[in-house]
């Protein structure tokens, strides 16, 4: 078999493969209803919720960044179609661990949140990747991205590179002595950021490439050529 | 006033715990009999081992006990992993006979107890104590132990000596945690010499009428009630009487977060978390936090005139 193997699905294909994706996408909040339903949970059920749907709001988050490499790595184009759902689910998950601790925690104690969010670092830091993920999930439809316009869209939607950061650093530190856990996630973040950094290095190379020496020296601004 | 009537009914009169929480299963166990295979589940359901009987104290609180299962099976023993579930996962591999506490430094006469003979030095008595984490969690938990101030006079302490610290087993061969960087090992507590001869602090060789489990800090630990849980060392192996302020574990892996006193206190946050409450395992709703954990009437005389948000 050659590798990267073309496979491109047909339209019902990917019909299908969406729905699949979906409801594969509910099996850890199906998991955490059965662990509550069945008392199986631990001594503390509310804080394994509270952290169980922040630790997927993370791995959708890193999911949703591995589509695009994912894509170039292996030619699937049609990935890019399903990235949207992905991210989405990221914001769903963030929206029941926010809720937990909204409900759970605080019991919409305002005044008590408001100064847990200006004292504590983590939650500050954690309040805050939810906050630029709004406008990312506010602006995931077809008519939104025609309204602001694919480039101004584009740009707009880089904030999840910050957004995720924010949400390992909020893991980071929150934990009190271990960090194994939130040190494998930023890993894996750097991973994904670096294959990026390093890929646009390359292309701006490239480009330069093919630009004549004396351009070079006369320090004239390359524009790197929009990703389709 | 110090009532001393025997316990009318005893922890050891009560069906074990571990036959309690798997009735079911004992009872299935018993209807298997006749064909004499069921004897091993039956047999594991008796495998804690109950102590002698305790005289109950006026120390203890009214509360509801947490669920057994819950005082055993989440645990903070970074020795056996930092996760809460791995000290009842790992902590089988301790090896708590033979052991001895030798008690030095600054005393009359050091000396060396096995166990076996600490647990027989007076008569046992049932604490039922409030538990609160600094993670912003509690419990209530019915501890058997000992006065720690009845050791300590065993040894004579010279004027001289100011603090106790309180030195942790640490076997990597027994206790996996050892291994990991987490904390400087063996874990170090410390009192100071007039909390530790409190009549609240306690030395616990057992709870709920049982020898103390492996993950709970068997064979002896410290139980210290109106700090936070971290304060109470595990599976204690040697006890020093010193002319200075221990060393901690927690306050050398971050004296900022963790402070030497670590009084349970509603009003001085841990930088990253707020005190004012905490989740009584089994709750739903948060309560609020009680200065000194509800025993500041037993010990607010012992800090008077410091600044509790200094000496944190």
């Amino acid at each position: 078999m050659v590798w990267p193997v073309v496979y491109n699905p047909t339209q019902r294909q990917l019909s299908a493969l969406k729905t699949l994706l979906f409801l594969v996408c509910l099996l850890p909040l199906a998991r955490l209803g059965w662990g509550l339903w069945s008392d199986q949970l631990g001594a503390n059920p509310i804080e394994f919720i509270t952290r169980s749907l922040g630790t997927w709001t993370l791995n959708f988050l890193l999911i949703t960044l591995t589509v695009s490499p994912l894509r170039k790595l292996t030619g699937w184009h049609w990935l890019l179609r399903l990235r949207r759902m992905l991210g989405l689910f990221a914001f769903f998950y963030v929206m029941l661990h926010l809720t937990t601790y909204l409900w759970l925690d605080q019991f919409f104690d305002w005044t008590a949140i408001v100064k847990d969010i200006l004292k504590r670092p983590f939650i500050t830091v954690g309040m805050s990747a939810f906050v630029l993920l709004v406008p990312l999930a506010a602006t995931s439809n077809h008519a939104m991205i025609r309204r602001i316009g694919g480039r101004r869209w584009q740009q707009l939607h880089r904030s999840i590179y910050v957004i995720a950061i924010f949400a390992v650093v909020h893991y980071w530190w929150l934990v009190k002595k271990d960090v194994t856990l939130p040190a494998l996630y930023a890993v894996l973040l750097a991973l994904l950021l670096g294959m990026r950094a390093l890929w646009r290095e390359q292309e701006r190379r490239q480009q330069l490439a093919h630009v004549s020496p004396l351009a070079k020296k006369r320090g004239k601004v390359i524009p790197i050529a929009a990703r389709q | 006033m110090l009532i001393r009537n025997p316990a009318d009914l005893v922890p050891s009169e009560i069906t074990p715990r571990g036959v309690f929480d798997n009735r079911r299963e004992f009872l299935k166990a018993a209807a298997g009999t006749t064909l004499g295979l069921a004897l091993q589940p039956m047999s594991d359901a008796f495998a804690a081992e109950k102590l002698a009987a305790a005289t109950k104290s006026p120390f203890s609180t009214e509360e509801k006990p947490t669920a057994y299962k819950d005082v055993t099976g989440y645990n903070n023993f970074y020795e056996f992993g930092t996760d809460k579930s791995d000290p009842a996962e790992h902590a089988h591999t301790l090896r708590t006979r033979p052991w001895t506490i030798s008690v030095e430094g600054l005393v009359k006469q050091a000396k060396t107890f096995a166990i076996d003979d600490l647990i027989k030095l007076v008569p046992l008595e049932e604490r039922i104590y409030r538990m609160r984490c600094v993670e912003g969690w509690s419990m209530v938990i019915p501890w058997l132990g000992l006065p720690l101030a009845t050791l300590l006079k065993q040894v004579e302490p010279l004027g001289a000596a100011k603090y106790v610290e309180f030195i942790s087993a640490a076997d990597p061969k027994t206790m996996p945690g050892v291994s990991s960087r987490v904390l400087d090992w063996p874990y170090i507590e410390g009192l100071r010499l007039d909390e530790a001869q409190h009549p609240l602090s306690i030395l616990a060789v057992g709870l709920y009428g049982e020898v103390l489990p492996n993950q709970n800090g068997a064979p002896l630990r410290l139980v210290v009630p109106w700090k936070y849980g971290f304060k109470s060392g595990k599976s204690i192996v040697k006890i020093r009487l010193v002319e200075r302020e221990p060393q901690t574990s927690w306050v050398k892996a971050n004296a900022r977060e963790y402070g030497f006193y670590s009084n349970v206190n509603p009003e001085v946050d841990h930088p990253r978390w707020s005190q004012a409450t905490e989740r009584r395992i089994g709750e739903f709703i948060k309560r609020k936090t009680l200065p000194f954990n509800g025993y500041a009437d037993q010990v607010g005389k012992l800090y008077a005139g410091m600044d509790l948000k200094k000496y944190y």
